[in-house]
């Protein structure tokens, strides 16, 4: 256990903790972000270079930009007179205070024997490779499920008086 | 406590934190936020796997990973458009006050 592996993963939690605890919902996304970039690192810590680029790219870059976008269009960034948690927050806090506990007691328990060894080097190259051979297949059907969802999303977010005009 | 052990506790506290943010906020984006934490907390997993398994050069952990981030990406897109349209209709997205699905 490295010290880069406990700064990583305190910069995860403590975004990801803000992220879901702060009541400022702009707020709340900013913190997700550095939740986001603290995987990324770690990612990148693991020896995993491309995916942490595309999770930077995809996360920070995409998704927290459209979560913003979202919270802006729906008018939901100024004060709230109202409490942000729901009323049955008690037990969803609850339930999931007994997930993290069954697992982490499932992690400890099992002895996982680890082989100590050196930090495999991965090329984009060897997975452009593996993408383009052995998982030819999941890559063709990846590309339809974005094609679809893509369409779905617009057709789903796109006003609905205009059919019926 | 061997490094494997400290990714997984790693992500099973992200996921809790996912799932604890789902159940209890109300605004209907920072459930999908929640929902995006707990899937990347299952990239972490695939990762940590992928380094401290007996085959690194597999490369399984890598691509399951990657293909998890695309379905992420699809999976927000859907969902803040439906978002979108339930404000629309609704005028919130305060899930304690959109309690039907009739039109």
């Amino acid at each position: 256990m490295h010290a880069t592996f406990f700064i990583l993963a305190a910069l995860t939690i403590a975004g990801a903790s803000a992220a879901m605890g702060l009541r400022n919902l702009i707020h709340c996304v900013l913190a997700l972000t550095l939740g986001f970039v603290g995987l990324a690192l770690l990612y990148l810590s693991l020896g995993a270079q491309f995916v942490g680029f595309t999770q930077i790219l995809v996360y920070v870059g995409a998704i927290a930009i459209l979560a913003v976008f979202a919270i802006m269009m729906t008018r939901s960034a100024g004060p709230h007179p109202q409490p942000a948690l729901s009323a049955f927050w008690i037990t969803g806090c609850v339930i999931a205070g007994a997930t993290f506990a069954v697992l982490a007691w499932a992690i400890i328990r099992s002895n996982i024997a680890t082989p100590t060894s050196a930090q495999p080097a991965v090329s984009t190259n060897q997975i452009g490779d593996a993408l383009m051979h052995s998982f030819a297949l999941p890559l063709e059907i990846m590309g339809l499920l974005l094609t679809a969802a893509l369409i779905g999303a617009v057709i789903i977010a796109m006003p609905q008086n205009r059919s019926s005009k | 406590m061997t490094p494997l052990t400290g990714y997984l506790l790693l992500s099973a506290l992200l996921f809790s934190i996912g799932l604890a943010g789902a159940l209890t906020r109300r605004n209907a984006i920072l459930v999908l936020i929640g929902i995006e934490l707990m899937l990347n907390a299952a990239n972490l997993n695939f990762i940590a796997f992928w380094r401290y398994g007996p085959h690194p050069e597999a490369l399984t952990g890598i691509l399951f990973t990657i293909f998890s981030i695309s379905i992420a990406a699809a999976e927000a897109a859907v969902g803040l458009g439906i978002i979108l349209a339930v404000y629309r209709h609704h005028k919130t997205i305060d899930l304690d006050h959109i309690n039907t699905l009739k039109g």
